[in-house]
């Protein structure tokens, strides 16, 4: 008897002993494709360490955070003064990768154009009025491309999503009625269109539907190969999507970055700057407490050392280094209990 | 009192246990419901279910668009799948009786078995596709200026959502019909046979007839089901907070609403409206429930 309980002791002893601890975290679906081939590769650096995340959306994370039910968090819009309250300012902001959001289009198949798009075309788009494809605005910006006389279906996201927070605050800067016509925020009043559930779902109505504009995640442009609009930025200049001109617009923003990290690098100088992309962040207690707090500070500056050069695999940017080095001295202010 | 066994006792406690929990379950979601609601009921007060305005960045919530957006894929649903399902039903107990209609009996059940984001996945790459081709663009060439038909033509909106609902709830109004009408006792059809009626003649006597009320049930029972559909409307009605008049147009349900705001819902007052378009719906769907119960219950009783 007593042997058995021996036994029993030592398995559960090991068993104990090699069960991982367990990081739990959710939040935002901008960064998921990235994060979860994050989290898969951590797991093989550091065995004893499982992360899980959900991606339930950048406001569920927020209320997940809040609530204290997670680990960490993740949004790609900074949280406001007001849910930082509700918090009693017990949290960081750690930014972890940059993205696009890109402007995605189907002329029909007659056509094949290199579309160029200003902001305000963009925003009359939406705001529905610009309807046709073939209308004299689109066709100076765009002198010898060969616009079909159809529709404009714009395309949005149905659900609330970080990506049109990013969109309608790149619009709500670069075209004045929009803030007054329909506002900023990661659910918005439509003027015109259809709407399109998740990252997916818009790019799914951007294939289908001939005359379609939608604004998706780069990776996702890229992975179905639709075509993407180059856009005018600040300087005059229409830039394409790409990891430099994302990493280009971070640094066109660098100097306006506060200390506690909360920024919009839409609408950002620099003649190589794309103009509409973000930061997403993880959102982290000052509290941390215990192994899992050590935990997750080594998950943290793992993130912002190794981890970086996956990101311009999956289309998004890696930090400046400038920036990482603020992070870095960010989170070593943070201590464990 | 006979003296009963202590574990009888003990079981039969555990029983009433378990049938009260799930009345208390049924109860205490109405009422967190409606907890949860309360800021925007006790702000808007009537006016949150009568107003067409929503938008989440100036905090204005009211629930008419969705209501209504609910009411018409749903009943324009009914349109097309009750005569559809009073027919199969029909076939199956009055028509064949041998093998095929066992087949047919098995695979429409077999509808009611696919998973609501299958139907929504068929709806975007196939339904949509064929209604946009062959039934929108031509009717956007001649009828386009119509209120019924006007808009571009997309493919997805509430002609789409309807028919998928349409399908989706065939089985259920299917299956009730069929056993109203098994229930109708073979004299009452010999009756009409020897009476020298037809065959139709016999169905639509003695058997349609006579089970109205069962019928007027299975299709309220139906209506339930189309009331709560989410996933699959959520994937195909285009999702626009807009009332819209037109079968092209995109609208959005009470359902797809929850389904798309609810994950990225912040603030609060957006989270409780959200809650009150819940409340609303699970008030709507269970009075109908009761009603399509209570009828189709008198019927097979009868």
């Amino acid at each position: 008897m007593k042997l058995l309980a021996a036994i029993l002791i030592t398995t559960m002893a090991q068993i104990g002993f090699a069960s991982p601890i367990t990081l739990n975290g959710a939040g935002a679906t901008f960064p998921y494709p990235l994060y979860s081939k994050w989290f898969s590769e951590y797991r093989k650096k550091a065995p004893d360490v499982q992360v899980n995340y959900n991606s339930i959306g950048s406001g569920g994370g927020i209320r997940q955070f809040a609530d204290q039910t997670v680990d960490f968090g993740a949004s790609d819009a900074p949280m406001t003064d007001e849910q930082i309250e509700k918090v009693s300012g017990k949290v960081v902001h750690i930014p972890t990768t940059l993205g696009a959001v890109v402007i995605s289009y189907n002329l029909g198949d007659e056509s094949s154009v290199d579309l160029k798009l200003t902001p305000n075309l963009i925003a009359e788009i939406y705001l529905g009025k610009i309807k046709k494809w073939n209308d004299p605005l689109i066709q100076k910006i765009n002198p010898g491309a060969k616009l079909p006389d159809r529709s404009i279906v714009p395309v949005y996201r149905s659900d609330g999503s970080g990506t049109t927070a990013i969109f309608t605050d790149y619009l709500s800067k670069t075209y004045p009625d929009w803030k007054s016509e329909v506002g900023q925020g990661t659910a918005v009043k439509w003027k015109a269109g259809i709407g399109g559930r998740g990252n997916e779902g818009v790019t799914a109505q951007i294939k289908q539907t001939k005359g379609t504009i939608g604004y998706i995640e780069f990776v996702y442009a890229e992975q179905n190969h639709l075509p993407v609009a180059a856009i005018k930025n600040t300087a005059g200049q229409f830039v394409s999507p790409s990891v430099a001109a994302i990493t280009s617009a971070a640094q066109g923003k660098l100097k306006e970055i506060p200390a506690d990290f909360r920024v919009s690098i839409t609408d950002a100088g620099g003649k190589k700057s794309y103009p509409i992309a973000g930061v997403t962040y993880l959102l982290v207690s000052t509290e941390l407490q215990g192994e899992k707090g050590k935990k997750l500070l080594d998950l943290l500056r793992w993130i912002m050392g190794p981890a970086q050069q996956y990101s311009a695999k999956l289309s998004y940017a890696p930090l400046p280094k400038s920036l990482i080095h603020r992070v870095e001295a960010k989170i070593k202010t943070l201590k464990v209990k | 009192m006979k003296e009963t066994h202590l574990a009888d006792r003990i079981f039969g406690w555990c029983l009433r246990f378990f049938a009260l929990a799930s009345m208390a379950l049924l109860l205490g979601i109405v009422v967190m419901l409606f907890q949860q609601a309360w800021p925007i009921l006790s702000q808007d007060g009537l006016s949150f279910f009568l107003s067409k305005e929503w938008n989440p960045v100036t905090e204005e919530f009211g629930a008419l668009v969705f209501i209504y957006g609910t009411a018409i894929t749903s009943l324009l649903a009914l349109l097309l799948a009750t005569p559809l399902s009073i027919a199969v039903a029909l076939f199956l107990t009055d028509v064949s009786r041998g093998w095929i209609s066992k087949i047919i009996s098995v695979l429409v059940e077999m509808l009611a078995a696919v998973p609501s984001v299958v139907y929504g996945l068929w709806g975007i790459f196939v339904l949509a596709p064929l209604i946009r081709d062959y039934v929108q663009e031509p009717l956007a060439n001649s009828w386009g200026d119509h209120w019924l038909f006007s808009g571009p033509p997309l493919g997805i909106g509430v002609l789409s959502a309807s028919i998928i609902l349409a399908i989706m709830i065939t089985p259920t109004i299917t299956s009730v019909c069929r056993e109203i009408f098994n229930s109708i006792g073979r004299n009452q059809r010999e009756a009409s046979l020897a009476l020298g009626s037809t065959r139709w003649e016999m169905m639509r006597i003695s058997v349609l007839t006579s089970s109205k009320t069962g019928i007027f049930g299975a299709v309220t029972l139906g209506l339930g089901r189309a009331f709560g559909e989410t996933m699959a409307v959520t994937m195909v009605i285009g999702n626009r907070n807009e009332i819209a008049t037109s079968l092209m147009a995109p609208a959005q349900t009470m359902a797809s609403l929850i389904a798309n705001e609810f994950g990225e819902a912040v603030s609060s007052l957006h989270l409780a409206a959200l809650s009150g378009v819940g409340l609303v719906l699970l008030l709507i769907s269970l009075v109908i429930n009761l009603i399509a119960r209570w009828m189709v219950r008198n019927e097979v009783r009868v």
